[in-house]
């Protein structure tokens, strides 16, 4: 167009964005470290109406509690940052908690780790096959292999509760390392080096792009089908470790192990202000929406108020955390 | 007189107007994309509104279908002054839009579609037994072959059409709006149309044909109006104009930007693109052209003639189904976008928004993404290499931001457009496709992005610009190609090329224009 009359408008069109742009990083502020006062409040408030929340072995039983959730969260967080969606990594916890578990008992607690971890990577590599090779979307293909890896966990288990055998296979989840449990500082690894991927390495540039616009990704030559795979195999590999840690933690295991542990991951991942949309987010706001519901868990238990009420304050946090972001994302673009 | 009441009323009136324009202007942002247009027209006709891409036509009949209002002027229906702020508004008023994107629901069936949001209830409940019989009625008056209870899904488009026109019907639509109907049609269900369109009309239905194909609108139209940057130029009965004459009245752009010197190409270099019978079934055929060093081809041609189609396909983003393309002389074999980039050819996509930022990310991630490896080692990101990279392009292309850092929304246009060059050049490409390079953006940044085309020339590359704008591939090309529905229709230097030969070779009418 060639319209004369484009000069008067030049002027009136140049602060307007940047009055978008202002009221938008005041939003997206209060989006950011609303959800930290949120934590910060609630563990003061613990802190002042119980004597035992701010105890050492207390906070270890936090910490516990909260790293097969996390270390799910973590990896599924990738996933949804690059556009797709894993509801399986729960039944692939359990599959590959119960093949590393009958092989360690077989060989030895080495071999059945492995063994369970690439199991689980396995499994994450059919995902990612369904979804981009198959173009089956994220939610259909990954409720499909959910409900199928969990028939799958029933069948290789007999159904029953199995034993390991070999108690230092429990030194995965049990040993102290600097006061903590090693768990706790796989957790705290796995979540550094998801981070670090996400915003040091060309994968985590791929993880953004392809989340945050399939089809210019693509025409910007970036390897989607490679980038989403990858994502489901290494949601399928970590929720394996996630496995095979709280299998040791009990020395046992059955198909029923975190029936629902991939809505408590979920649910954290939201919780932390994370995008549904893809194309953004960070794994310190997932790490934030699993301390959020680890301290609500053990604060209901600790003050004896019914588990029951712990799952409707959990999801009205998503609500209210889901509203929030779509709230502020109306307002700011 | 198969309608009455308030529409019957007005029949008596001198200019038997349905719906007039008065003095109404439409402005985008700085951009006026029509200009005090004054129109009338008649009810129980066929008028057909023409005119170059971006003429206006559009958004007359939008105005007109409540889907946008009008900055300024009065828009008059059945001699009252409405106004529509809703296309809800306008169907109240009898005004009804057949979309050149038909919009349905293709799991349901014909009939369920046809009263779609009208449906004939008794109480909450479907009156089915009513609505079938209205149905019937439907097809009765119109002499449509459609089955009732066939999902709209499994239509052909012909037939999908046919049951919006049959869904305007039902909602009583005196007023029917076709926007370019026959674009996706064969000859003869566009001759069908033709004849639906007629009966309508001598049933005492208007009917307002927005179209790019002349002769069809001579055939259909008892009245043509002429569009020409967003002004009126003429309306007159069908029976007075011709082909030529139309165009004629479309020609005259005025050229107010002016462009850069075009350095002079080699013509004996090798061409270092060529493309050799590239067809794929219902986008475009027989696609052959060649770009050479230093080059800047133009291509023109009406939208929907297959312009992006080609460049997307060439670029390997969309399969073929025969033909070659070749870069320095060797074949690219199954072409792909990550392919062609690490050759060194790159495309610059016609929409911004969807195929070629992502939105949330920074101005310096988006620069970057196509050549993470220069600015990475091992997989690694280099923040200092990657930091460097970026001030270099965005001062090169002079990118207006707060930062490297700031979200691509927050620039405006003509700077997201920047960035979006900047991309594509990172790395170096020799040959570059470029898809309507000034869409969106203001004139200072028109001004820059030819001036960058033309010294990206000057270097050596080799460009294919394509552009719904005339003056700009007359004023950027070397030679210019005219695509017209699916074929190159016709090649010229730019020395021959003018407004007149390129627009009639993109509506077909060389003979006579």
């Amino acid at each position: 167009m060639t319209a004369t009359s484009a000069t008067p408008a030049s002027p009136s069109t140049t602060p307007e964005p940047s009055g978008r742009r202002f009221s938008g990083l005041r939003l997206s502020t209060l989006r950011d470290y609303g959800i930290v006062i949120f934590l910060i409040a609630l563990i003061i408030a613990l802190w002042i109406s119980t004597d035992t929340f701010m105890t050492v072995n207390n906070i270890k039983n936090v910490i516990d509690g909260a790293v097969a959730v996390g270390l799910i969260a973590c990896a599924g967080s990738i996933v949804i940052m690059a556009g797709g969606f894993d509801l399986s990594a729960g039944a692939i916890f359990a599959v590959a908690a119960i093949v590393g578990v009958k092989i360690s008992n077989e060989a030895s607690p080495l071999v059945g780790i492995l063994v369970g971890i690439l199991v689980g990577a396995g499994l994450g590599l059919i995902n990612g096959l369904l979804t981009t090779v198959g173009r089956i979307n994220h939610f259909v293909a990954t409720l499909g292999t959910m409900i199928a890896f969990g028939g799958m966990a029933v069948a290789i288990s007999g159904s029953g509760l199995i034993l390991v055998n070999d108690p230092s296979f429990a030194n995965i989840a049990n040993t102290d390392v600097l006061g903590f449990h090693i768990s706790s500082w796989v957790l705290v690894a796995i979540a550094l080096l998801c981070g670090f991927l996400l915003n040091w390495t060309v994968f985590g540039r791929h993880v953004f792009g392809t989340g945050g616009n399939l089809a210019a990704a693509r025409l910007s030559g970036v390897p989607i089908n490679r980038t989403l795979i990858a994502c489901y195999v290494l949601s399928g590999g970590v929720a394996a470790v996630a496995g095979l840690i709280v299998a040791a933690r009990s020395l046992s295991v059955s198909a029923t192990t975190g029936a629902n542990i991939i809505f408590d991951a979920l649910a954290a991942i939201l919780i932390g202000g994370n995008s549904v949309f893809g194309g953004e987010g960070a794994i310190w706001r997932t790490m934030i929406g699993v301390a959020i519901l680890a301290v609500i868990s053990n604060g209901f238990n600790l003050l004896g108020v019914d588990p029951l009420y712990q799952q409707i304050v959990s999801g009205t946090l998503i609500i209210v955390a889901v509203g929030l972001d779509a709230w502020v994302r109306r307002r700011s673009v | 007189m198969a309608y009455e009441g308030k529409g019957a009323a007005m029949d008596g009136d001198a200019n038997r107007a349905h719906v007039e324009l008065r003095g109404v202007s439409k402005s985008y942002g700085g951009v006026q994309a029509v200009r005090d247009v004054s129109l009338s027209i008649a009810r129980g006709s066929v008028h057909a509104i023409v005119g170059e891409n971006g003429a206006g036509k559009s958004t007359v009949s939008k105005m007109i279908a409540g889907v946008i209002s009008p900055s300024a002027g009065e828009l008059v229906v059945d001699g009252e002054v409405v106004q529509f702020s809703a296309p809800r508004q306008a169907l109240g008023a009898g005004i009804a839009m057949i979309d050149q994107e038909l919009a349905m629901v293709p799991a349901r069936s014909v009939m369920d579609n046809v009263f779609l949001g009208v449906e004939a209830r008794r109480g909450g409940v479907v009156d089915v037994r009513r609505q079938r019989a209205a149905f019937a009625e439907l097809i009765e008056r119109t002499g449509f072959d459609l089955a009732r209870d066939v999902p709209v899904g499994a239509l052909r488009i012909a037939d999908q059409q046919k049951v919006e026109i049959l869904r305007a019907i039902a909602r009583e639509a005196r007023f029917i709006i076709m926007d370019e109907p026959t674009a996706p049609l064969t000859q003869v269900e566009a001759d069908q149309l033709y004849e639906i369109i007629w009966s309508l009309r001598d049933q005492g239905t208007t009917i307002l044909y927005i179209s790019h194909f002349l002769d069809e609108v001579l055939k259909v139209a008892d009245t043509v109006t002429v569009m020409r940057d967003g002004v009126h130029v003429s309306t007159r009965p069908s029976a007075e104009e011709t082909e030529a004459s139309l165009v004629r009245g479309m020609l005259g752009r005025s050229l107010e930007l002016t462009f850069p010197e075009r350095r002079r190409c080699d013509p004996s270099a090798p061409p270092v693109l060529e493309v050799r019978d590239l067809c794929a079934a219902g986008r475009f055929a027989d696609v052959s052209f060649s770009l050479r060093p230093g080059e800047i081809v133009g291509m023109a041609g009406l939208i929907g003639s297959g312009r992006s189609e080609v460049l997307r396909a060439v670029f390997g983003a969309d399969p073929i189904d025969s033909g070659e393309i070749l870069l320095d002389g060797k074949r690219v074999r199954s072409p792909s976008p990550r392919k062609s980039i690490a050759n060194g050819l790159v495309m610059l996509p016609e929409s911004r928004k969807d195929d070629g930022l992502v939105m949330v990310q920074s101005v310096a991630e988006n620069t970057v993404i196509s050549h993470l490896d220069d600015v990475s080692s091992g997989g690694l990101l280099r923040p200092d290499r990657e930091k460097a990279a970026v001030r270099k392009l965005i001062a090169d292309l002079d990118v207006r931001t707060s930062g490297q850092d700031a979200p691509i929304w927050s620039l405006s246009g003509g700077n997201q457009q920047k960035v979006l060059f900047a991309k594509c050049l990172m790395g170096g490409p020799r040959v570059m496709l470029i898809d309507e390079p000034t869409r969106g953006v203001d004139v200072g940044a028109k001004r820059a992005i030819y001036e960058l085309i033309c010294s990206l020339a000057a270097e050596g590359m080799a460009l294919l610009v394509v552009s719904s704008e005339l003056e700009e591939v007359l004023g950027l090309a070397h030679r210019v190609l005219v695509m017209r529905r699916g074929r190159i229709a016709a090649e010229m230097p730019a020395d021959d090329a003018d407004e007149e030969n390129v627009l009639a070779a993109a509506f077909g009418t060389e003979g006579s224009a």
